[in-house]
């Protein structure tokens, strides 16, 4: 292990470590309102270290889904870290070995990704690591804290927490929609599909896993079909 | 099926996206639909995750519509994620105090 390429990714991954903390906080926050316990919580948050995908999987197994549906939801919301993990690997080239790869290949977030791609360091597996090492702490840590904050607390202020992970979800959407009218477009339609679920009465045997799987799958395969990216956009 | 049955396919889900293709599968995607797909699936997903449900997480629908405005505005403005987030979470609590106060 190279110490220096470890403790420069600490340093460069400080900023993500702590801004995990504080959304984590919310999600902890709201797992404990619905009934799951502190440990619980934490360990969903350690082993995911994905703020939508575990959002998603919270939502169906308190609306006790089947496995396969919190599986096929998991599949569909995370598809895009395949994309990432691509491009990652092409840019760490063929030194890195396997071992490296299946180690790194867990801390690949949206966040992490951004960074890593953005670095001018060798994508080296210590730096990896580095990187990732104070967001799944903070990831983890906030998520305990803010499940046993959300344990004690009178129940409006668990529901103001649990609104901070939509305040988040929000603060990713709208710059690029803002930005991008494609995007725009993108949320506008899985917005529309949304509402059909929650509004219209002959849709509400769909589970909250399927009505997520196909709005997501909806509206960015008419995205992708009315606005295909550009080629190689890197 | 308990809990971590549930966390621990979930877990396993997720890393196998992440690490399949660093290992095995490592040519880049050349299909153009399949990339732009995969390019839009996280705005898609969280919009139909934060709409219409962010009304029904709260004791009214009226705190929690007034914490979606206060982010999408603030978001518009380019505030940063932490800021966002804590402001939506602080008009829930401001707007449910006001009604406790009205009814």
């Amino acid at each position: 292990m190279k110490t220096r390429e470890y403790r420069l990714g600490v340093r460069q991954g400080f900023p993500v470590g702590m801004g995990y903390f504080s959304v984590s906080f919310g999600f902890g926050a709201m797992a404990a309102a619905q009934g799951i316990t502190p440990g619980g919580a934490a360990l969903l948050s350690a082993t995911n270290l994905t703020s939508a995908g575990q959002f998603a999987g919270l939502t169906m197994i308190l609306a006790r889904a089947g496995l396969w549906e919190v599986i096929l939801t998991t599949l569909v919301i995370n598809s895009r870290y395949a994309l990432m993990s691509l491009a990652l690997s092409q840019r760490m080239g063929e030194k890195v070995g396997l071992l490296a790869r299946m180690l790194t290949a867990f801390f690949n977030t949206d966040e992490i990704f951004a960074l890593a791609m953005a670095s001018h360091e060798p994508l080296t597996c210590p730096y990896l690591l580095g990187l990732g090492t104070l967001p799944l702490i903070g990831w983890t840590g906030g998520t305990l804290l803010g499940a046993m904050a959300g344990s004690v607390l009178p129940l409006n202020f668990r529901t103001a927490l649990g609104v901070m992970l939509y305040g988040m979800f929000v603060a990713i959407v709208v710059p690029p929609a803002r930005r991008e009218r494609p995007v725009l477009m993108v949320v506008v339609a899985a917005l529309v599909i949304s509402c059909l679920f929650s509004w219209v009465p002959q849709l509400h045997g769909i589970t909250p896993g399927a009505a997520i799987v196909v709005c997501t799958v909806g509206a960015a395969g008419l995205g992708a079909v009315c606005f295909p990216i550009e080629e190689e956009a890197e | 099926m308990n809990f971590y049955g549930y966390v621990l396919a979930m877990a396993v889900t997720t890393y196998l996206i992440r690490v399949l293709p660093m290992t095995l599968f490592r040519k880049p995607i050349r299909s153009r639909f399949l990339r732009s797909f995969l390019y839009y699936v996280p705005y898609a997903c969280l919009a139909a995750m934060t709409f219409p449900a962010i009304l029904g997480s709260t004791a009214s629908a009226l705190s929690g519509a007034a914490a979606l405005a206060m982010a999408i505005f603030l978001a518009f403005r380019g505030k940063s994620l932490i800021a966002v987030a804590l402001a939506s979470s602080g008009t829930v609590l401001a707007v449910e105090f006001i009604l406790s106060l009205i009814s």
